[in-house]
């Protein structure tokens, strides 16, 4: 590893946590970019190879944890949910959920009550693990599966 | 039976670095700094808590070797290790405060929660630090 490659991992973590702060704004692929000081060409793919996950799916999970966390601790509808969080489509949220969760918004929220944790626990280590399926497809990123913490 | 926590250490990438970082932009206080050899022990404390020190220590000899030092440096780079958490007596404040002494990567503005008010932010080479204001958080203004 370079100082280059330290320098990079550096910004694409910059932008990570950029995602991490602004989840429910409208964010677009070189608008983060930036943040890393990475061309848009470049980003998606670097950003891969550091953290084992696109820019794009990192995002959704920060989306749907941030809205799990919604569905356990407020009453708000599965529609505020969705917007607070950045979807801008109820039926993109919806799939998106169900997708990295396994169940819809509604059955989740039936499922789960609030979790006594601070905060930064819990942004940490409840944004939804990759499934089995999406490990096997991204299996040459091996480490996105441990980045999963236990 | 363990009394109290005396020392708990991070890694940084450069010594001086981190010590300009925790102390001049953080606010903290340098602790020991001693040489012995090549070493140099460097540690952080609160001001009024000298009890309770943060060592920073470099990835490298004599620590480690070149292959272990080169991981390390790529696991901090990517926020991949522990970092720390300070309580303060005003969150608010304080991010005003970090903000005028020019830090910029935070991770999350004061956040009020059911157990206080708390931020977050990364050191200059990647490790996570939150810092909280307990107990009942601040009406929202």
């Amino acid at each position: 590893m370079t100082r280059d490659a330290e320098d990079l991992n550096r910004r694409l973590l910059r932008a990570r946590d950029a995602m991490d702060r602004t989840y429910a704004e409208p964010l677009d692929v070189p608008a983060v970019a930036a943040v890393a000081y990475v061309s848009p060409a470049h980003f998606s793919r670097s950003f891969r190879a550091v953290f084992g996950e696109t820019p794009h799916r990192y995002l959704q999970r920060r989306r749907v944890e941030r809205s799990m966390f919604l569905l356990r601790e407020t009453e708000r509808s599965v529609t505020h949910i969705c917007l607070d969080v950045g979807f801008s489509s109820l039926g993109t949220f919806s799939r998106t959920f169900r997708q990295i969760v396994g169940e819809t918004p509604s059955a989740y929220r039936r499922g789960h009550g609030p979790i006594v944790a601070p905060h930064c626990v819990q942004l940490a280590a409840m944004r939804p693990r990759l499934t089995a399926a999406e490990t096997r497809r991204s299996s040459s990123f091996g480490e996105a599966v441990l980045a999963a913490p236990a | 039976m363990i009394t109290r926590l005396n020392v708990a250490s991070i890694y940084v990438l450069d010594k001086e670095a981190a010590l300009d970082f925790y102390v001049n932009k953080l606010g903290l206080e340098k602790g020991n700094d001693v040489r012995q050899g090549d070493y140099r022990w460097l540690t952080i404390r609160v001001p009024g808590q000298p009890e309770v020190e943060v060592s920073l220590e470099q990835p490298g000899p004599p620590l480690h070797d070149a292959a272990t030092a080169e991981a390390l440096r790529e696991l901090i780079t990517k926020g991949a290790l522990g970092g720390l958490v300070f309580i303060t007596n005003d969150a608010r404040e304080l991010f005003a405060t970090l903000k005028a002494r020019g830090v910029t990567d935070f991770t999350m503005e004061p956040t009020d929660h059911f157990y206080g008010t708390d931020m977050g932010l990364r050191d200059p080479f990647g490790n996570p630090i939150r810092i909280l204001q307990q107990g009942k958080a601040t009406p929202k203004p």
